[in-house]
């Protein structure tokens, strides 16, 4: 079987080409090392969907930015992902900052961002956001701005294009890539897949797979930032708040989500490990100073997490996303931020990309761009639960508590296409263990439905893949491998 | 919808709902308990150690040996209950909704109600620790659940951070069940839960117990592959160059228990710094007849008190049907009660001034342990009202006390009255 | 306080031992010594605690409290616990006999699930009810 086109990386880049791409007549498949999808530097995205003001005019992703917001009206209503336009502040502390906000603000407008304003009047600004620190002088307001939850996009993307006939194979890392007759044979550990074109949106190791086929004209730096996530009731905001930005991130921001929380950070650290999601100290101190300087009566008792998210940063400091010279490779690399909101507008150009690669683009008859919205215990009136629980009873069942979360939610997320087999995909897909308790009364539950579902013995239930096993024996079995090392010795 | 009307609804299945069920039945009310388990016991049920009972039976019994007489007593009076029911829902007007598998979404209307759904573990995300996030971190109860309950070890060699006392008794347990606990890790300077755990869970097996260090880094991107510790200061912060590694498979996290009270804070009680409702003297919510008792209230440290108080909470409950309920009853004058010196919260939260001649239980915890101090209650005149001696305080012990109609001169006049343990003036010349 | 106990009636384990009483929170170091046959007992404050440090000398013991596996029964273990403190030298051992046994439910607390354990003179007892798989 030769592909049309083979997608390496199973993040909201690489899924939002495969579902693009899935309107049309190709044979596609998708390839993600980990054991889930969404498991890379999409999982600790801050989800905020940005107006596009921020990056400079020489830069492609401002471009792709201003777009990309745009497509996610119309992609949400397919979709049916959590999406909101609550709009967004850059906060000014001091007076001499009024003229940048004046000059993103113009520049802004010209570029086709709707409704942008800068606010001076103090209470106009605090009645907007009471929240907000009181040493406000001035914000730029962007209404267009807006909450995505990047995982769950992601997932939606994925759904949409398994429905539209895309192939997905999780654990499968690549680890070798032969091009030749104008046909990519990519080799992974559980086997070898043939290709016409290749896309490589593989993230963090997108200089990786490109180096596999000899181009090594970029290189891709791990970019840590840190968040500390809080819980629900502890304070509710408006608005996303960020600061005046630096050279090198747009600040700590402090950021409400879909789901109620509110979350503070990034920070920004440059280190080397690609793998290294680990949290420190002096960061988590960092993104509270910072966090406060714009919401001054931050809950920092109600803390209920703290993460880590990796961003891809390219030495350009812009998308890569090139026609290589290698014929019918494809790199969308270098995805930092703004690139969740980019990503409809990515994927776009990268079709554009494949049509002038001489692919026949023949929009499928029997596609549909709709993925249903997944069914939720929340949502339900108290008279459509009743009836929902006389068709299943795995509905009446609750397994989170802190986001009331019933059986039947996780049986489906099992069960959906590309669907979760850890306890951390369950975590992402529908919440058990995202609350207060992080997981202390629904994980054994959790843990006992996949089993179940799945087939397979408790101790080979992960939190997140190969080497993650949550249980190692049985209670019992130490003693009793003891017992009979002592008696053979 | 499935529809059922019930004098007293009790949330929660466990040691404290028991209790106060057992009690509103004998006074032949119709109740009704809500557990959304798969067995009556709760939490008490994976506490299979023993220390359990010396109050309420005069011996000592194990967590389910405890539990299981109150179950049976349960069974005998006929109680009826619910099992894998959730409550997601009550209303002040004393609607509960809830689901279950058989009978799927039920509606209890109930004329009081008594909150026992216990509380939840600290995570480390409430402490902050720094590191990967990788398989192999639990709290000590979730632990405890799988090794008890479950069958399954979640790993061979572990370190738990925090010398409470689930946390030693976990220590003991999974050494009893072959596994490896190479440290109990705990922050502040003393070890903070019961001395008797101490020497039986730990230095009966060698385990070191390293007071004043905390866990300041996770090692391990799949599975933990160990921990740093380092030493703190008196605030807490790091003493730099005191970082230790230590290797192991599992880190346990016993940091601390907080109410579990999402359902009463949507149904619009107030809920108090400390994680639980607001109550006053008859352990009344903010919402007129709502009780609250057990851990949901408070965090006990005896499970004997979390009885006494669910009984308690059963017998105001039973009050408030006869005297109050649909009387329409304006609450009168209340005083505030506060937590002043070495006091980290008091409960109740406020007394009615109509309740002054009733005897007066109060509960409470310190800040750090002491010995030979005076617990002395002030008024805002700075009046002492009531004092008592203890030899000892100890901040994992909850403290209760009862002051008597007879002892007490509290002035009804009075806005708010303040709870503080402070040293005894004359420490200095007689020893005790 | 410090008492003097005469050996006559039984043998004392030789040596000393530093015990820290949890007979109370107060936690007295009491020193207890076999010196010539006579046990010397030193540093507790009441008699709770000399009682307590003279028996963790002389024989140690602990109620032992774990599991059980449970075939056919509504969880795949039951808690149990020793009817008498067991000799803390044998803790181990009844340990590992304990883990040996599978018991079919139904159950009912105080059942005896392994009579005299190692000929010890103690048994082995439910700590709850537990019924058949359902």
């Amino acid at each position: 079987m030769i592909y049309d086109v083979i997608i390496i990386g199973g993040g909201v880049t690489g899924c939002c080409i495969a579902r693009t791409l899935s309107k049309y007549d190709l044979k596609i498949c998708l390839l993600e090392k980990e054991a889930e999808i969404a498991s890379g530097t999409t999982k600790a995205n801050s989800g905020v969907i940005h107006a596009g003001y921020a990056s400079p005019r020489e830069y492609v992703k401002r471009h792709l930015c201003i777009k990309g917001n745009k497509l996610y009206t119309q992609a949400a209503e397919e979709l049916n992902f959590p999406f909101e336009r609550i709009g967004s502040f850059v906060v000014a502390l001091e007076d001499n900052q009024i003229k940048q906000l004046e000059d993103d603000r113009k520049k802004g407008i010209e570029d086709g961002i709707p409704g942008l304003e800068v606010i001076l009047d103090k209470n106009q600004i605090k009645q907007m956001e009471p929240n907000l620190t009181d040493e406000v002088v001035g914000v730029l307001h962007a209404p267009s701005a807006g909450l995505a939850s990047p995982y769950e996009l992601t997932f939606a993307l994925a759904e949409n294009a398994v429905m539209n006939g895309v192939k997905f194979f999780r654990n499968h890392e690549v680890v070798k890539i032969k091009h030749q007759d104008y046909t990519f044979t990519v080799r992974t550990y559980q086997g070898e897949f043939q290709g016409r074109n290749l896309i490589n949106a593989a993230g963090l190791y997108a200089a990786r797979i490109s180096n596999m086929l000899g181009l090594d004209y970029f290189s891709i730096m791990p970019r840590k930032g840190e968040y500390i996530l809080f819980d629900r009731n502890a304070i509710q905001l408006n608005k996303i708040l960020f600061p005046i930005p630096t050279k090198v991130s747009k600040g700590i921001l402090v950021c409400p989500t879909l789901h109620g929380n509110t979350f503070i950070g990034p920070n920004a650290q440059n280190i080397t490990d690609r793998e290294d999601i680990s949290t420190t100290t002096a960061g988590l101190k960092e993104i509270l100073e910072g966090g406060m300087k714009l919401v001054p009566n931050i809950p920092a008792r109600s803390s209920i997490r703290n993460f880590a998210g990796l961003r891809a940063v390219p030495d350009t400091y812009d998308f890569i996303i090139d026609n290589t010279d290698v014929y019918g490779f494809i790199n969308v690399a270098g995805i930092l931020s703004p690139g969740l909101t980019a990503t409809f507008a990515i994927a776009e150009k990268v079709i554009e990309f494949l049509e002038l690669l001489g692919l026949e683009l023949k929009v499928k008859e029997d596609y549909n761009p709709v993925r249903p919205k997944p069914e939720r215990f929340k949502d339900f009136t108290k008279e459509e639960l009743d009836k929902k629980i006389q068709e299943d009873p795995a509905w009446a069942r609750i397994i989170c508590r802190c986001e009331t979360i019933p059986e039947k939610e996780i049986i489906n997320a099992i069960h959906a296409s590309v669907g979760a087999n850890t306890i951390d995909g369950i975590k992402f897909r529908c919440r058990p263990g995202m609350g207060r308790c992080q997981g202390g009364f629904c994980r054994p539950r959790v843990i006992e439905i996949l089993s179940r579902e799945l087939n397979k013995p408790y101790e080979e239930i992960t939190k997140r893949g190969e080497d993650t096993n949550v249980l190692v024996v049985k209670t019992k079995d130490l003693i009793l491998k003891d017992v009979l090392r002592g008696a053979s010795e | 919808m499935k529809k059922y009307e019930v004098d007293v609804a009790v949330i929660g299945g466990g040691s404290a709902g028991l209790a106060a069920a057992i009690i509103v039945k004998k006074a032949e009310l119709n109740v009704l308990i809500i557990e959304r388990d798969k067995e009556l016991g709760g939490i008490t049920l994976q506490c299979i150690h023993n220390g359990f009972g010396l109050h309420e039976f005069k011996e000592e019994l194990t967590g389910p040996e405890y539990v299981q007489r109150f179950i049976n007593q349960a069974k005998e009076l006929n109680i009826p209950y619910k099992l894998d029911t959730m409550v997601f829902e009550f209303t002040p007007e004393k609607k509960i909704y809830a689901v279950n598998k058989k009978e799927g979404l039920i509606e209890i209307k109930a004329k009081a109600i008594i909150l026992a759904m216990g509380c939840r573990e600290k995570t480390r995300g409430a402490i902050n620790i720094p590191g990967f996030r990788p398989a192999g971190i639990y709290t000590a109860g979730q632990a405890q659940r799988f090794v008890n309950i479950e069958g399954y070890l979640p790993g061979r060699t572990y370190v738990i951070l925090g010398s409470g006392d689930i946390g030693m008794i976990m220590a003991r347990r999974l050494t009893w069940e072959g596994c490896q606990v190479k440290a109990v890790v705990e922050i502040q300077p003393y070890v903070s839960g019961l001395l008797r755990n101490e020497v039986q869970c730990l230095e009966d097996y060698g385990i070191p117990l390293i007071t004043s260090y905390t866990v300041t880094k996770i090692h391990g991107k799949d599975r933990v592959k160990g921990v740093t510790i380092s030493k703190v200061d008196r605030n807490f912060d790091r003493v730099i160059g005191s970082d230790k590694f230590i290797e192991c498979d599992t880190l346990l996290l016993s940091v601390g228990l907080i109410p579990e009270n999402e359902l009463t804070r949507e149904a619009g009680a107030e809920i108090s710094q400390m994680g639980g409702p607001v109550i006053d003297n008859n352990l009344e919510t903010t919402i007129e007849g709502v009780f609250a008792c057990g851990n949901v209230l408070q965090v006990h440290d005896l499970v004997d008190l979390v009885t006494a108080e669910a009984k308690r909470a059963g017998l105001n409950a039973i009050e408030y049907l006869k005297e109050r309920y649909n009387q329409k009853i304006e609450r009168k004058e209340q005083i505030k009660c506060i937590a002043g010196e070495n006091v980290n919260y008091v409960k109740p939260d406020i007394i009615n001034k109509s309740d002054l001649s009733k005897d007066l239980i109060f509960t409470f915890r310190v800040k750090r342990p002491d010995r030979r101090i005076l617990i002395q209650f002030k008024d805002d005149k700075n009046r002492i009202v009531f004092k008592r001696k203890r030899r000892y305080v100890i901040p994992s012990e909850m403290i209760e006390l009862k002051l008597n109609s007879s002892e007490q001169q509290i002035d009804p006049e009075c806005k708010s009255l303040e709870v503080e343990v402070v040293p005894r003036p004359e420490v200095l010349i007689e020893e005790d | 306080m410090s008492v003097k106990t005469n050996g006559n009636e039984q043998e004392f384990p030789e040596g000393y031992k530093d015990i820290r009483c949890i007979v109370c929170p107060t936690g007295c170091l009491v020193h207890v010594e076999n010196l010539n046959g006579e046990l010397i007992i030193e540093g507790h404050s009441c008699k709770r605690g000399e009682e307590y440090a003279k028996e963790e000398f002389i024989a140690p013991k602990r109620i032992l409290t774990t599991t059980i596996r449970i075939e056919n029964g509504f969880l795949p273990l039951i808690p149990v616990r020793s009817d008498k403190p067991i000799p803390k030298d044998k803790l181990e051992e009844t340990l590992k006999e304990i883990a040996h046994k599978q018991i079919e439910a139904p159950i009912k607390m105080g059942d005896i699930l392994i009579e005299n354990v190692l000929g010890l003179d103690i048994n082995i007892i439910a700590s709850r009810d537990l019924i058949e798989k359902q």
